[in-house]
């Protein structure tokens, strides 16, 4: 039998507000086994691990039960004071008395019984520990970065700086990402182009970047280490070794009328295109949905035109595999779609713009050279009414419920650059709240207000009805105590931002979590916010939450120190909870190897002795520890109970159950 | 009384942003003394003497366009109606009966209007 020892924590009052640690410490001491029990105010802090690490010594101990907060706060913690103390880290056992126990009860009575409950589990659970060693497992000194925004492409770089090899997935023609549709940055106005393409150029100029533009991640096996990852190369229909980037085809292609992505519909590009002048890598994609020559087999004017010979419309798709260490996902965002806000009659008038589309509008680049022209009959806008929260801080049925937190800040900057450039043009802006938290944010946000003249109005716009070549707006004045009607020239809506679509998919391949709201989850909020709760996945910029361009990079960054961090190692020490077979009990029906999301076990034609000095061939199965993640979905597979998981096994489960059911 | 008219709504006040979407949405808005947002504020600062006392509640024209725009699903209308419940209920008696319908009816009515009268003027 054991000698177990029981520490409960009251971890400060947040335990022992609700749960009577001294008759837990009490009950839990009369248990069989046990020959100690204490309580301590702190049992993580330094007095409290000595404490733990004398009781080992002094009684003798050959198991410990810590009565405490959840096993993914301090396990790790426990398990090294007590291997310090010369017992095998495994010999250690938490109850959760604090996420499962005092926070979620009231009443005294009822939450110290459940800690008395859970603790008895543990011991029971303790008793059944053996000791376990861990191995390791070599790491591949190569990261994956998927998704080429600006987050994307500030990971790859500092990854690359660091001297890792990096490869960037990007889905579009060309990396860059939202922030190459952006005109002025805020606060300080800097060109958008200016201060990314450069960052675009290092990243194909640098030699550990790898960049695969117009692909996808299509499957992600292994774990942290050890990643395999497929990647498909949409095909382009253009020799991307062979393309100079003329743009001779771009120009000659005789399908003209095809909504350009890139300016958000507001004009047209060709069916063989580059998506703008920086674009990286700068090869023309043709657009099989519109190409004539992919379609009916009759055209072929680029491939005539074409002096390097790229094009080739027999291009497939190819698929590229890879290992990868550390993978990184920059999924980035995309405005939501305004069907549910037709109020604001944007499906019913070319003159109710988005932000992004503003943007495209006032950008030197864009469809308009820069000039701010309305869609509809290209004269200038006298009237611009800026509607915030479109979308956001909405009920789940009507939107997002959360704040898309860059809207006030890029809004702030739209209207000061309308005022600046045409200052015969009236502004008004429509806020619910003003947030700009951030440095020189809420100066700038001022300086709309009081230099540039921007009328801003606490209050929201009800309707905006389309009318002789003006938008009628009605909105309500809160401050003034009034209703207003607008007769507008243009209205720009902040629509909310939402995750990409592709992020959903990528992080069912990468098994790491995802709220409601489909933005990733860090592994956790205050201080581990750039990785994932998967191990070797790491996050950048929006996908994990809404986040500015200075944040995004900033955080882009802390994402690649960790990954450097993984990738400077050169094996990582396994969990050594892993899969075992229980050879005599095997039937080698396949069901496990099957099951395993890791390729970790493997079947074996292995002599066994028979009755009778014979010799029994049976197929049965192996589990290789150092690729084995502990998950236990072949202990659920297997028909005759022969797998079991070390640390988990179904006899120590069920001893908890027992425990638990006394 | 508060708590009659969350009730009686099925509303809950403290959702609202204070956002302003439903006063800018309201088609009644220079008839009334009282207009959406404050009708939520009044409820949830517990002022509804004062709202029972306001012409405003029969001044909406229970079209919902508050309702259906506010962001938050506060609902607006259904706690003017809901005011408007107990101030016929407090009375003991209704503002309507079926019996007064046929002199009223003119061809330009529409049957929405009734309903809506209904609504507002009888328990």
């Amino acid at each position: 039998m054991q000698r177990v020892g029981v520490f409960v924590c009251w971890c400060g009052s947040n335990i022992a507000a609700t749960v009577d640690v001294e008759r837990v410490a009490d009950v839990l001491g009369r248990e069989p086994g046990v020959v100690f029990a204490t309580h301590y105010q702190y049992m993580c802090s330094q007095a409290g691990q000595e404490l733990i690490q004398n009781a080992i010594h002094e009684y003798d101990l050959t198991g410990v039960v810590i009565c405490s907060c959840s096993p993914r706060m301090h396990e790790v913690t426990f398990r090294k004071t007590c291997e310090r103390a010369g017992l095998n880290p495994y010999m250690v056992e938490i109850a959760n008395i604090r996420e499962q126990c005092s926070w979620i009860h009231k009443d005294r009575e009822s939450a110290t019984e459940k800690a008395v409950i859970l603790g008895r589990a543990a011991i029971a659970k303790v008793h059944l520990n053996a000791p376990l060693t861990s191995g390791s497992s070599p790491v591949k000194k190569r990261a994956l970065v998927i998704g080429g925004g600006i987050a994307g492409i500030q990971t790859a770089l500092d990854i690359a700086e660091a001297g890792f090899e990096v490869d960037i997935v990007e889905k579009k023609p060309t990396i860059g990402g939202k922030m190459t549709q952006i005109d002025k940055t805020f606060p300080t106005l800097d060109c958008a182009a200016c201060i990314l393409t450069p960052k675009m150029v290092d990243a194909a100029q640098n030699e550990k970047i790898h960049i695969y533009a117009y692909s996808e991640v299509t499957s992600v096996k292994g774990f942290v280490g050890n990643f395999r990852v497929t990647i498909r190369r949409k095909a382009r229909y253009v020799d991307e070794t062979k393309c100079t980037g003329c743009g001779l085809c771009t120009e000659k292609c005789p399908q003209k009328k095809i909504p350009n992505e890139f300016n958000l519909g507001l004009d047209n590009r060709r069916a063989i295109y580059i998506p703008f002048a920086q674009a990286v890598p700068k090869v023309a994609t043709i657009d099989p949905a519109a190409c004539t020559m992919l379609k009916t087999g009759k055209c072929g004017v680029c491939s005539k035109v074409c002096t390097a010979g790229a094009i080739d419309y027999r291009q497939k798709d190819t698929y590229v595999e890879a290992e990868y260490g550390a993978i990184v996902a920059a999924t980035g965002f995309n405005p939501i779609k305004l069907d549910k806000f037709d109020e604001f009659a944007y499906s019913q008038s070319p003159d109710v713009v988005t932000s992004l589309e503003l943007e495209r509008l006032m950008n030197a680049a864009g469809p308009t050279g820069g000039t701010l022209l309305r869609p509809s009959d290209g004269t200038h806008p006298k009237t611009i009414v800026f509607v915030q929260c479109v979308g956001s801080r909405c009920d789940d049925a009507k939107g997002k419920p959360y704040c898309s937190k860059i809207c006030c800040m890029y809004t702030a900057k739209h209207a000061m650059l309308c005022r600046e450039k045409y200052p015969d043009t009236d502004v008004y802006v429509f806020y619910i709240d003003v947030r700009t938290p951030g440095k020189n944010f809420d100066e700038f946000y001022r300086r709309a207000v009081e230099e540039y003249g921007v009328h801003y109005i606490k209050g929201m716009v009800g309707k905006v009805v389309p009318e002789n070549g003006k938008l009628k707006v009605q909105a309500s004045d809160l401050l003034g105590g009034r209703q207003l009607h607008i007769d507008a020239d243009l209205v720009v809506l902040a629509a909310a931002i939402e995750p990409d679509e592709s992020a959903r998919p990528l992080a069912t391949m990468l098994t790491a979590s995802m709220d409601t709201n489909d933005f990733f989850t860090e592994a956790h909020a205050k201080l581990r916010p750039v990785e994932s709760p998967t191990a070797g996945v790491f996050l950048s910029g929006a996908c994990q939450g809404p986040k500015d361009i200075p944040e995004t990079v900033a955080q882009a960054s802390a994402a690649a120190a960790k990954v450097i961090g993984l990738l400077s190692k050169d094996s990582l020490v396994c969990n050594p909870c892993t899969a075992k077979p229980n050879e005599l009990m095997c039937n080698g029906c396949s069901s496990c190897e099957k099951v395993c999301p890791y390729g970790a076990i493997t079947y074996l034609d292995k002599e066994f002795r028979g009755p009778n000095r014979t010799v029994l061939l049976r197929r049965v199965a192996q589990v290789n520890p150092a690729v084995c993640q502990g998950c236990g979905a072949c202990t659920v597979a297997c028909p005759s109970g022969a797998m079991d998981l070390q640390g988990f096994s179904n006899q120590q489960i069920l001893a908890e159950v027992d425990a638990i059911c006394r | 009384m508060m708590e009659t008219i969350r009730r009686i709504s099925g509303v809950n006040p403290r959702k609202c942003m204070k956002c302003g979407k439903c006063t800018a949405s309201c088609p009644a808005y220079d008839e009334m003394d009282y207009h959406p947002h404050q009708f939520v504020d009044m409820v949830e600062s517990d002022r509804i003497g004062e709202l029972m006392q306001s012409r405003g509640i029969y001044l909406c024209l229970s079209c919902f366009a508050c309702v259906e725009r506010c962001p938050r699903s506060v609902e607006p209308a259904k706690l003017i109606e809901a005011v408007r419940l107990a101030v016929i209920r407090q009375q003991g008696m209704d503002h309507l009966t079926p019996d007064q319908i046929p002199e009223k009816l003119d061809p330009a009515l529409p049957q929405q209007a009734i309903t809506s009268a209904f609504r507002k003027y009888r328990k």
